[in-house]
């Protein structure tokens, strides 16, 4: 129980350096994503079910979809998506 | 000058690691997208700081179970409503900025904040 | 007082100093010409010359390192600083910290009498402070119209492209077959769990924002694989005006009604019911399914903004 808690807060620790290394955006919204989903874990380890479901669903979820509507109207997560933007 | 209790916190040490980490990003980076994810990396460590305050070993979430109604059955639920709402106001933040960045975008075709200021800086603003 | 001074003359009305000399006009807005994008990326590429020539600039990398070697400094610091405080807080999970006071007691032993609701956390945020989550409620609200201010496309720029779009659009949601088939089937459990999960809100976990938030993600799975045509069909831009309009007045409306017999010690009427039925702890269900109507629609809400500029 211990050791796997230990192992998840390493796991954000990590996560959250490695957004500021990546190089290409989409990487960082997708470490931002599991970032979420664990931290959606740790909150039902400290007995707070409620947190768990509100942040699986609201910050891996929605947040992350805004992310990616975003990086596609700036061209940021592909060459396919570029004609798209022009409407 | 460290106190006793530095490694039987370790979830509120992790939420300040996390916590400056964040707020490096918000200082260091120039890209306004890892801005944004600094500041809602910042958001999650001041929410993991209060449901760690929040946390009593031994003891389970706040729902009544068989009638019983002892303090000393469940945690703290106080956190638990702040928290709660917190991160669906995140969320209304984090949708703002973005559409804010959008409109930068179609106005500049650029993400770099210093471009942005010599491009303003270009246009005599 | 000066008899010759600006003041005094426009004191007594002789002449209005400040005609001519102050811009009086409103500013034109921004018109965008013909090969102002070649002049944009020409100058880019001259600024981004200028940004990144180091070796001519040297007082600008002086500055970037400066700024730099600062900001890890006092990143440094404020760690440190702040995990001394850490080490020095009570222990954690210790049940006499003073967290741990009357007020959360107080909760945990007459919530389930007071409120009816056997969640003890949602009983708090849609009873106890009932107006705090009506003032996140209308967050959400002003944070929705904000980026409608911001990302709305103009009528006329619509209507000329409108055709070519959709024509787009029927194209990209025809190949997707594999995508519509999942979604079909997903769909309705995901809007189904959203709904249980609100309904259940006063009995276990979750509540009117979690399911609201998992019916606004339902949503978007399904626009993004049937096409703003079928979502169009149900949700528009009245529908959501219409739907938040309802639901923030009726949570105004029941809750004042509620604190107001509640100050004065009047009876509210309001049944409690027997704790654990889904019919039970008065107002909270209805007020979670308010919550809930406003978080769905505005999650879907953003996400239509952001894909389209509208509805």
């Amino acid at each position: 129980m211990n050791l796997f808690t230990y192992i998840l807060l390493g796991f954000l620790v990590v996560c959250a350096i490695s957004v500021t290394f990546s190089k290409k955006l989409l990487n960082s919204v997708l470490i931002f994503m599991s970032y979420s989903l664990v931290m959606s874990i740790i909150w039902m380890m400290l007995e707070s079910p409620d947190l768990a479901i509100t942040e699986a669903a609201v910050g891996a979820g929605v947040t992350s979809v805004l992310f990616f509507v975003t990086l596609r109207k700036i061209h940021a997560m592909g060459e396919e998506d570029v004609e798209d933007e022009e409407k | 000058m460290f106190g006793p209790n530095l490694f039987t916190n370790y979830g509120e040490a992790v939420s300040v690691i996390l916590f400056v980490i964040g707020f490096s990003n918000l200082l260091m980076q120039k890209n306004l997208i890892k801005k944004i994810i600094g500041l809602n990396i910042m958001d999650t460590a001041v929410y993991l700081f209060l449901a760690e305050k929040g946390y009593i070993r031994d003891r389970v979430a706040p729902i009544v179970v068989d009638g019983v109604q002892e303090v000393e059955a469940y945690i703290n639920p106080v956190p638990s409503g702040l928290v709660l709402t917190g991160i669906v106001v995140s969320v209304s933040v984090t949708a703002i900025m973005l559409s804010l960045t959008i409109r930068l975008y179609r106005r500049y075709h650029t993400l770099d904040l210093d471009e942005i200021s010599m491009l303003l800086k270009k246009e005599g603003r | 007082m000066k008899k010759n001074s600006a003041f005094s003359r426009w004191f007594y009305g002789e002449k209005d100093t400040l005609l001519g000399k102050v811009e009086m006009k409103p500013q034109n807005g921004h018109a965008p010409r013909a090969g102002e994008i070649r002049e944009l990326m020409e100058e880019r590429r001259l600024i981004r010359e200028h940004i990144y020539d180091v070796e001519d600039n040297q007082k600008l990398r002086l500055f970037h390192r400066l700024y730099q070697a600062a900001a890890v400094v006092f990143c440094l610091m404020l760690m440190l600083i702040m995990l001394v405080v850490v080490s020095w807080l009570p222990e954690n999970g210790d049940p006499d910290n003073p967290v741990n006071n009357e007020v959360s007691a107080r909760y945990i032993e007459n919530g389930l009498q007071e409120t009816g609701a056997v969640n003890i956390v949602t009983g708090m945020i849609l009873d106890y402070r009932a107006f705090d989550t009506f003032g996140e409620s209308n967050v959400l609200f002003i944070s929705t119209v904000t980026v409608l201010i911001l990302l709305h496309n103009k009528k006329k720029e619509k209507k000329t492209s409108a055709e070519g779009g959709m024509r787009a659009d029927k194209s990209i949601y025809e190949e997707n077959l594999i995508l519509q088939k999942i979604a079909g089937i997903l769909v309705p459990i995901i809007v189904i769990f959203g709904i249980y999960v609100i309904l259940n809100g006063h009995l276990s976990p979750g509540g009117g924002f979690s399911g609201g938030a998992i019916i606004g993600a339902g949503l978007i799975l399904y626009q993004n694989a049937f096409g703003f045509e079928k979502t169009e069909r149900f949700f528009t831009e009245k529908t959501y005006k219409w739907v938040c309009f309802v639901s923030l007045t009726f949570y105004c409306l029941a809750k004042s009604y509620s604190f107001f017999t509640g100050a004065n010690h009047l009876e509210s009427g309001i049944p409690l019911g027997k704790a654990g039925a889904i019919l039970s702890s008065g107002l909270i269900l209805p007020l979670n399914i308010c919550v809930g109507l406003v978080v769905a629609c505005t999650m879907y809400t953003f996400f239509a903004m952001f894909r389209k500029g509208d509805f």
